[in-house]
């Protein structure tokens, strides 16, 4: 149980942590959720809107 | 009040970029013309000590890293954040608190740096009462921004917000941990690191400082003006997750990188090595993402300055994210390191890519502030462009040139294994390099310049905008 044991264990859990990510990102059922996020900064007052015709 | 956003810190904010970037980049023209004349300053007298090349090097790289790139990032954040979560700032009171202590901060460094008061840390020069000062402005900015993220009127936290986020506080972390030093005077400190440990807690707060101030910070910018100004969202939000987590967990560990060859433990080197070969992925990441926004609206790019200077700026950012892996590599690092290569690559960076957005979004943004449709003049932004863009080309490859020549000629060995050349020679051999950069820095330098007219010519027939509504509509 020396150093390299624990940073080993810290790698793989954080490569799991990425691969949940990966698989949270492009999961199906979040498209919509993501969509809606990428549009925020189009829902705005129209007088706001003017330059992003 | 309550229903309008505040847009006074950012306008403060928005107007001292500029400013701070004009001084900023004058002293990076004064150094570079120094290197080739170096007895230029010397004719001021009993002035010349403070305006030696040693002095002013860290007034430098202060000036356009945290007083001109701060000042941008500090602008466009409070604005990015209000407007994506649909709310006011939390108080305008800690906002005022975080420009004027900013703002100090920043004077204070010019005035200590030329005295010759530094702490030596490259990039952490200030000493340890400006480093508290710096460490209580930055606690408020991250109640500030948090606090209002928190408020927000909006469901999701918008991409951008998240790359301000992490950048808040991984900056507060990196400044922290570095600056950790036992105080002997008002103004003077010693590490609490010594000899390798305080090498390679230097670094590693150096290149977090590239990673995560001038890296996830300005592509927080990217994520709102670049969708904003072509004038439709992200090319793909979910690839900007990913790379925004990537970013995160790889840039932490390349810090290393600058100390190859050193008595930094060998695995250490090759670790950072490593991770910093890796960052090319996430990098290109966001480049991509960013450039590919304008799929379908490539024609806009023809006919919008400010888009121009968005987009190049995205191009430079995919250049020195290649070069900076490549330069990595323990081979390639024997060749450059030491060389003017390191300070090309650096500003292939620093102006191409954040200058370069900063500037673009600030032309975005200035209108808005003062009650404009845009700036006073649209030609003079595509001058701007092509006088930053030529000024930057020249700059890199006169460097690149400098570098690979200086390295080569320092490694070079006769028969009998002596030096083929004297370190005098290679810096003789550089003269004609220092001058094309001078006329490239020089060149950016007058961009600015044109810039801080426009400007002014804007704010002059506009008017202070105080009033700009939220929306009242819950938006998902």
């Amino acid at each position: 149980m020396d150093a390299g044991f624990y940073s080993s264990v810290v790698t793989v859990v954080f490569f799991i942590v990425f691969v949940l990510i990966v698989w949270w990102a492009y999961h199906r059922g979040n498209k919509q959720k993501f969509d809606d996020a990428a549009n925020l900064p189009f829902r705005e007052d129209p007088e706001d809107t003017r330059k992003s015709e | 009040m309550e229903a309008t956003y505040n847009y006074k810190v950012v306008r403060q904010f928005a107007i001292m970029t500029v400013v701070w970037g004009i001084v900023g980049m004058l002293v990076g023209v004064i150094l570079s013309a120094q290197l080739i004349w170096p007895a230029l300053t010397e004719a001021l007298g009993p002035l010349a000590p403070y305006l030696s090349y040693g002095r002013i090097r860290p007034l430098h790289t202060n000036a356009v890293i945290f007083a001109f790139g701060g000042s941008a990032l500090f602008a466009t954040s409070l604005y990015v954040v209000q407007r994506t979560c649909q709310t006011r700032l939390i108080s305008d009171g800690l906002a005022a608190f975080v420009f004027w202590g900013w703002q100090l901060v920043i004077v204070l460094a010019a005035v200590t740096l030329p005295l010759g008061i530094t702490t030596s840390k490259e990039y952490a020069e200030l000493e340890w009462p400006i480093d508290v000062l710096i460490a209580v402005v930055w606690v408020a900015y991250a109640v500030l921004f948090f606090g209002t993220v928190v408020k927000r009127k909006t469901q999701h936290i918008y991409v951008a917000n998240w790359f301000f986020g992490a950048y808040i506080v991984t900056i507060a972390l990196l400044h922290i941990v570095n600056s950790m030093a036992w105080p002997v005077t008002l103004t003077k400190s010693y590490s609490m690191y010594a000899g390798v440990h305080d090498a390679m807690v230097q670094w590693w707060y150096g290149h977090n400082a590239v990673g995560f101030f001038l890296t996830t910070a300005f592509l927080g910018m990217m994520y709102y003006f670049v969708p904003k100004q072509a004038g439709r969202p992200i090319f793909s939000y979910r690839l900007s997750i990913v790379h925004f987590w990537s970013l995160n967990f790889i840039y932490m560990w390349a810090g290393p990188h600058h100390l190859m060859y050193t008595a930094l433990p060998d695995w250490t080197q090759s670790l950072g090595m490593v991770f910093s070969l890796m960052l090319i992925a996430p990098s290109w990441g966001g480049m991509m993402n960013g450039i590919m926004t304008l799929s379908g609206a490539w024609h806009k790019l023809r006919t919008d300055p400010i888009l121009k200077f968005l987009i190049t700026s995205l191009s430079f950012y995919g250049m020195s994210t290649f070069e900076g892996p490549m330069m990595s590599v323990k081979t390639v690092n024997a060749l450059s390191h030491y060389t003017e290569w390191t300070i090309g690559h650096v500003h292939s960076g620093a102006l191409g890519w954040v200058a370069m957005i900063s500037i673009g979004s600030l032309y975005y943004l200035i209108p808005r502030l003062f009650g404009r449709e845009e700036m006073y003049s649209v030609k003079l932004i595509n001058t701007h462009f092509w006088t930053a863009t030529i000024g930057v080309v020249l700059y890199i490859a006169a460097l690149w040139i400098a570098g690979v020549a200086q390295g080569l000629m320092w490694r070079a060995t006769n028969l009998d294994g002596t030096l083929t050349y004297s370190f005098a020679q290679s810096v003789n051999a550089m003269y004609p390099f220092y001058t094309i950069r001078l006329i490239g820095g020089t060149l950016f330098f007058v961009g600015m310049l044109m810039m801080a007219y426009n400007v002014w010519k804007t704010v002059a027939v506009g008017r202070v905008v105080d009033d700009a509504r939220i929306p009242q509509t819950v938006a998902a």
